[in-house]
């Protein structure tokens, strides 16, 4: 079949609803945009357990000790179902690895801000988690069936790490007065950042159709930014806390909340790796990867000589 | 609860500080470990440590409390309040971390004691609840820590090596498990030392490594004489309740 | 300059904008093979498949299975079974393979119309 009756079988599926398979003939734009975006956010997964275990010693109670553990688990877990869905895209997870540690691959920008105070294990679960979260549910919608699938999984396991955050925050908000300081410190560190979590403006963008046309991505990156203010904007007053942003309130003929201008000369320069935590994360995982290598290598060497000693049995 | 049993609180703190400071160790490897799998699996050990460490305060807390007539003491004020000298771990489990040899080797000797150690206790009047539901755990960590000593014993050289060098490095410590504090029954210890001398010499045989011979022991944390070690962990474990008194988290 | 890129996403930063170096080939380190995890989640059901992870035996992808899929209380049962041991029907044939029994509705109980009277059939 020409490559134009493929590509117009594959558009037809995509608007049927009907998810794409691993095996399916797909564009190679496609799959490539499958690839990078999965991978990386797997990466983000990874690389988002080191911004949290970074407090995993100091946590102040056994019981917050081994929810935060919990969730970092699951974020390791979160990296691995992603990184299998890509795999299914034809690149092997050390080949991912390894343009994680070249640079050639990304992650999220919010992981290279440090974590300065137990406060940030609330934020970081409340904001940080709050709009992944956002961007997520979406994703248990996109077409590639491996990605869907691996989303759902997560969604339904990510659901207590916002409401952890927010929780923790509450019994901050409620405590002393260097409780509640150290409280709406991290919120006004971790805000703006969030933000910056779904990416540039629309209005920015030159090619945002065909993502939304092949339906990986549902919603605009305006629109989730506004869903994640409309309730972020809510939930903070539970907290008896603010927001670091003058220009927020409430527009009644939009029905959603303004917001100010997000700083995109420090979003660009994150991506870039000048944010203040890049060389640290990254050097972390290519530690842990190169210090892993003999255990790996002696992994495959036992199960070679087990293997061949039961071929002699046999 | 069943305050019959005649252990002293000091032996479950003993138990329980086992178990916090073991974890501690291990959940230096959360985000650092060699392959994802595996960094789970240790991590998911680490809160089975942590669970057992959080069910043995609570019980050494209700303890304390009923005899003290107040209500001070906690899980966390047993965790988190306690000084250096005050802890009785052995000196095995602070040690740090070190490479996944040593890592997985110290589990596995560990793990062998714990469990030969809840079986006992599972008809232990206090205790029976919290070692039938933990020996289910440790039953898991001493089959996962026994492969991993087997495939990096008898793995490449490289891993070969590394895993005598770690057997050295903690093959003093391993005695203090069996030398009675006043707070521990003797015979009993003693035939649990039997025991876990045979699955571990099992074990190394399997994994290519030797025991070492005429090796000196160290011991002191059951009488809170620790390494130097155990003070800068605590040190960092112990900071936001120490920094914050009172503070509600 | 930044601006003309393509607009991304969270956990979707497009290439161009990476920097760092160039792709490295394709590299087979001592990688641990791919296994697919299938888990019973209560007795009486099937196994399903639940996902893919690495291991370098069989008993290793077993036990990385219970702690990678198992965390939540999922399963009862697990199998698992090297991806590359996978036999996999054809997309391209699915046609051939799977249309034919489209039209032969007589296999289904509803092609039948029985009076009211027989109640459960």
């Amino acid at each position: 079949m020409p490559v134009h009756h493929l590509e117009e079988t594959f558009q037809q599926t995509v608007d049927a609803e009907i998810k794409i398979e691993a095996k399916d003939w797909m564009p190679e734009a496609y799959r490539k945009t499958n690839l990078r975006q999965i991978s990386q956010h797997a990466h983000s997964e990874v690389v988002g357990m080191l911004p949290e275990g970074n407090w995993i010693t100091r946590a102040p109670s056994l019981k917050r000790k081994a929810i935060l553990i919990a969730k970092v688990q699951d974020e390791a877990g979160h990296g691995l179902y992603l990184y299998s869905a890509a795999e299914t895209l034809g690149m092997s997870r050390d080949q991912m690895i390894a343009d994680l540690h070249s640079g050639k691959a990304k992650y999220s920008s919010i992981f290279n801000y440090p974590t300065l105070t137990w406060a940030d294990m609330g934020a970081i679960g409340w904001l940080v988690d709050g709009a992944a979260i956002l961007n997520q549910v979406m994703l248990c919608r996109t077409s590639y069936g491996p990605y869907a699938r691996a989303m759902v999984r997560i969604c339904k396991e990510e659901s207590f790490h916002q409401r952890q955050g927010f929780e923790a925050l509450l019994v901050l908000s409620k405590g002393t007065q260097e409780q509640r300081a150290m409280c709406q410190d991290a919120i006004n560190r971790w805000w703006w950042p969030s933000l910056m979590m779904f990416g540039p403006r629309d209005s920015e963008s030159t090619n945002s159709d065909q993502s939304m046309k092949w339906k990986i991505k549902r919603k605009t990156n305006d629109e989730l930014r506004q869903n994640f203010v409309d309730m972020i904007a809510q939930q903070v007053k539970l907290l008896g806390m603010t927001l670091p942003d003058p220009d927020l309130k409430w527009n009644e003929a939009r029905g959603h909340y303004d917001f100010g201008e997000i700083n995109w000369d420090e979003f660009w320069n994150v991506v870039k790796g000048n944010g203040p935590c890049n060389r640290q994360r990254l050097q972390a995982r290519i530690n842990a990867h190169e210090e892993g290598a003999w255990v790996r290598e002696a992994a495959v060497a036992y199960a070679q000589k087990q293997s061949a000693k039961q071929k002699k049995v046999a | 609860m069943n305050t019959q049993s005649n252990l002293p609180v000091s032996y479950i703190l003993y138990l329980a500080d086992n178990n916090l400071i073991l974890a501690q160790r291990n959940s230096e490897w959360c985000g650092h470990g060699p392959i994802l799998e595996q960094d789970i699996a240790i991590t998911n050990i680490t809160l089975d440590l942590i669970g057992q460490a959080r069910m043995l305060y609570q019980l050494a807390a209700d303890i304390l409390n009923q005899q003290n007539g107040n209500q001070e003491a906690t899980e966390d004020t047993l965790a988190y309040l306690r000084d250096e000298r005050a802890f009785s771990n052995v000196l095995m489990v602070e040690l740090p971390k070190g490479n996944w040899g040593f890592t997985v080797l110290r589990q596995y000797l560990f793990s062998e004691f714990q469990y030969l150690l809840y079986k006992h206790l599972s008809a232990d009047a206090t205790l029976s609840a919290i070692a039938i539901k933990s020996l289910k755990e440790v039953t898991y960590h001493v089959q996962w820590s026994r492969e991993w000593v087997l495939r990096l014993g008898d793995g490449t050289s490289e891993s070969h090596q590394k895993m005598m060098d770690a057997v050295q490095d903690i093959w003093m410590y391993t005695g203090e498990l069996f030398d009675a504090a006043p707070f521990e029954d003797a015979p009993v210890l003693q035939q649990i030392q039997t025991v876990w001398q045979q699955r571990i010499a099992e074990t190394f045989e399997e994994a290519t490594l030797t025991i070492p011979e005429n090796v000196f022991i160290q011991k002191g944390g059951k009488n809170g004489i620790h390494t130097e070690h155990l003070g800068y962990m605590l040190a960092e474990m112990q900071y936001l309740q120490r920094m914050y008194p009172n503070a509600t988290w | 300059m930044q601006c003309s890129i393509r607009k991304f996403y969270y956990g979707d930063i497009p290439e161009e904008q990476g920097g760092g170096a160039a792709p490295s080939e394709s590299m087979n380190e001592h990688g641990w093979p791919l296994w697919e995890v299938f888990i019973r989640s209560k007795q009486g059901l099937d196994h399903k498949h639940a996902g893919s992870l690495h291991a370098a035996d069989a008993r290793m992808a077993i036990e990385n299975a219970r702690d990678v899929y198992t965390r939540r209380q999922e399963g009862i049962s697990i199998w698992v079974v090297e991806s590359k041991n996978i036999h996999a029907s054809d997309p391209g044939d699915a046609e051939s393979l799977f249309e034919p029994a489209a039209d032969k509705i007589y296999r289904h109980p509803t092609f039948y119309d029985l009076p009211d009277e027989v109640k459960h059939m």
